[in-house]
């Protein structure tokens, strides 16, 4: 058994490709989502069309380029220029304010604000309107009381919890851990698998006193070492690239993610089982787990909002139910008691895996 | 020859998929220390043979004896005590020499001394130490060839089976081949061969000749040539395919 898990360790750390995924790949993927794939708005390029040029119009511009959200690109003077202005791509979005805008507002009729988006981009859209909105909000809210001239009766109060500043790497962090430990511990052990069909030294392994088990696991045990090693190099990245801490128990989430892993493994196994080349093994785990683990589990596209038979499937998908453990662990700091439900659903689908890999695997042998 | 000890005893072996028979009543002994041939042609029942005769594959009735135990009921017991090195290259091309022998000696249960001293016994024979910390993958076919055969008795088995060890392997490197056999059946291990060179199968000292999932000819090259009036055995061969 020893001899065969430090075998593995040997084509692993001998064979380049192997290494770059395993070590590359983490590193990689956290820091593009962190860094690069962004949900957040920053300085994003608004035009200002002002007819009435007054103290509060400029009081709300100001608060409006001071929020770090926008930029100035253009002040303009005509609304004709609002349509030529989008269709060069310069601004994303135009901030209209009417003719005689303080008037109409201390005269109590309201005052209006037109925002013009450029809706192409509809997330980007979305947000900027209830940016501007908000902040536009706020001003108006103030403004009133300072004058006391109307009584606020209602005023919203928004806070963010679990993610205070709303940063988007909360979010991609727990779907790039549940990725990395599908990626590593399915695809390179289905290759890895199937590397030993190609190269013929599985004939010789099965012919050997090995039992089954032995050799399944033999393959699988230093790609769950692997697995914990990566995991624990995402949570140190996130922790200290982009200070997002673990809130709950570390031994959960490693606990949890020991679990998943044994899931992934059971149906790397399964797919080495159906596939006869090492490029057949990496197809099949690309498109068969990759990708609906990346559509579907709700990592980057809610599942509440697709399609009824869309949200079926995704219940089909372990990965699903694993990001809700993981961004329960990490950034609401809840334990069991509140997850107990995907856990007991986890562990129904890896003890189905496992007992239909070695089944299969067996039956190959007969 | 019947003195012999039997390590080999087939009887009866049938081996059926669905409706199809790969092996239909199988009988034959194979003696300690005999060099057996297993000839045939492709898809007359060979592989599915060899597969039960290693405890891979149980056979669907019949009782097949290896080393000493029944493979259907203790194939752990048969693979303990056989060697197996296949046409597809069996080792692992990107482990050295040296570590080729450690794993596969691990997983025979040899201890760490024993693999050393097996490990250093083999390349010494074979005139191959240069190569102890070499990545397999830059050794040449031939030598590997003769690497995975000592891998393959490096435990000492009873009986070690060879699916057509020198395919794709030059002539020269074949005869060396064939005096590792020799001397590997002399001190004792029997070896179970298959092959599709004639030439080969003259070297044995027995072989049985499969067709259509039956064996059809069994016996001593010599004696196969005088009962179906052949010059060699490539023309015995040829005659039974027909």
């Amino acid at each position: 058994m020893w001899a065969f898990i430090k075998k593995e360790f040997f084509h692993i750390f001998r064979d380049y490709r192997s290494m770059v995924i395993l070590f590359g790949m983490p590193v990689v993927m956290v820091l593009l989502f962190g860094f690069a794939i962004t949900n957040d708005i920053n300085n994003a390029r608004i035009g200002i069309l002002d007819h009435s040029k007054d103290v509060v119009t400029r009081e709300i511009i100001q608060k409006l380029l001071s929020s770090g959200y926008f930029k100035l690109e253009a002040y303009l003077e005509s609304n004709e220029e609002i349509k030529r202005l989008f269709e060069q791509g310069r601004v994303k979005e135009v901030v209209v304010f009417e003719p005689d805008f303080a008037r109409k507002m201390e005269e109590r009729r309201g005052a209006s604000v037109q925002v013009i988006l450029d809706a192409s981009e509809p997330n980007t859209a979305n947000m900027l309107s209830s940016y501007t909105a908000g902040i536009i909000n706020t001003y108006t809210l103030r403004h009133m009381k300072q004058q006391m001239k109307i009584p606020v009766s209602i005023q919203v109060e928004s806070r963010m919890m679990y993610n205070p500043e709303v940063k988007s790497v909360y979010m991609f962090v727990p779907g790039v851990i549940t990725i990395l430990l599908m990626l590593v511990s399915a695809m390179m052990t289905s290759i890895s698998i199937t590397r030993e069909k190609e190269q013929g030294t599985m004939e010789a392994l099965l012919v050997s006193p090995l039992r089954p088990v032995q050799i399944i696991l033999g393959k699988v045990v230093p790609y769950v070492l692997l697995s914990f090693i990566n995991l624990i190099v995402i949570l140190l990245l996130a922790r200290y690239v982009f200070l997002m801490p673990v809130q709950g128990s570390l031994p959960l989430l490693l606990g949890e993610s020991l679990l998943f892993i044994m899931m992934s493994l059971a149906l790397g196994i399964l797919i080495s089982t159906v596939s006869k080349t090492q490029q057949q093994a990496m197809l099949l785990s690309m498109f068969a787990l990759m990708l609906p683990t990346i559509l579907l589990s709700g990592f980057i596209f809610p599942v509440e909002n697709m399609p009824l038979i869309l949200q079926w499937i995704s219940h089909l998908m372990p990965s699903k139910w694993f990001i809700v453990i993981v961004k329960s662990i990490m950034l609401k700091g809840t334990g069991l008691a509140y997850f107990w439900k995907e856990t007991l659903i986890i562990l129904v689908m890896t003890l189905f895996f496992v007992g239909l890999s070695v089944k299969k695997f067996k039956i190959r042998l007969v | 020859m019947s003195d012999r000890e039997k390590i080999i005893g087939v009887s009866h072996l049938v081996k059926k998929f669905g409706n199809f028979t790969a092996n239909d009543d199988l009988n034959f002994e194979v003696f300690k220390g005999e060099i057996f041939g297993f000839l045939g042609a492709n898809g007359a029942g060979k592989t599915t043979a060899i597969k039960i005769l290693c405890g891979l594959s149980s056979p669907t009735s019949g009782t097949v004896m290896v080393a000493g135990w029944d493979v259907g009921k203790f194939p752990d017991r048969v693979k303990e005590r056989i060697g197996y090195m296949s046409q597809r290259f069996s080792l692992y091309n990107d482990l050295t020499v040296k570590e080729n022998f450690r794993f596969y000696g691990g997983i025979y249960g040899l201890s760490a001394s024993a693999i050393k001293e097996r490990t250093a016994y083999f390349l010494k024979k074979l005139e191959m130490e240069q190569t102890r910390d070499m990545v397999l993958s830059k050794i040449p076919l031939g030598w590997k060839q003769k690497l995975a055969f000592s891998v393959a008795i490096m435990h000492d088995p009873r009986v070690v089976f060879l699916d057509e060890p020198t395919g794709g392997v030059d002539p020269i490197t074949r005869r060396q081949f064939w005096e590792l056999i020799y001397e590997t059946a002399h001190q004792g291990t029997t070896v179970f061969v298959t092959t599709h060179y004639m030439d080969e199968a003259e070297y044995c000292e027995r072989v049985s000749i499969m067709a259509d999932g039956r064996i059809v000819a069994l016996g001593a090259p010599a004696q196969l040539k005088e009962n179906y009036n052949a010059r060699t055995m490539n023309e015995v061969f040829v005659k039974i395919a027909r």
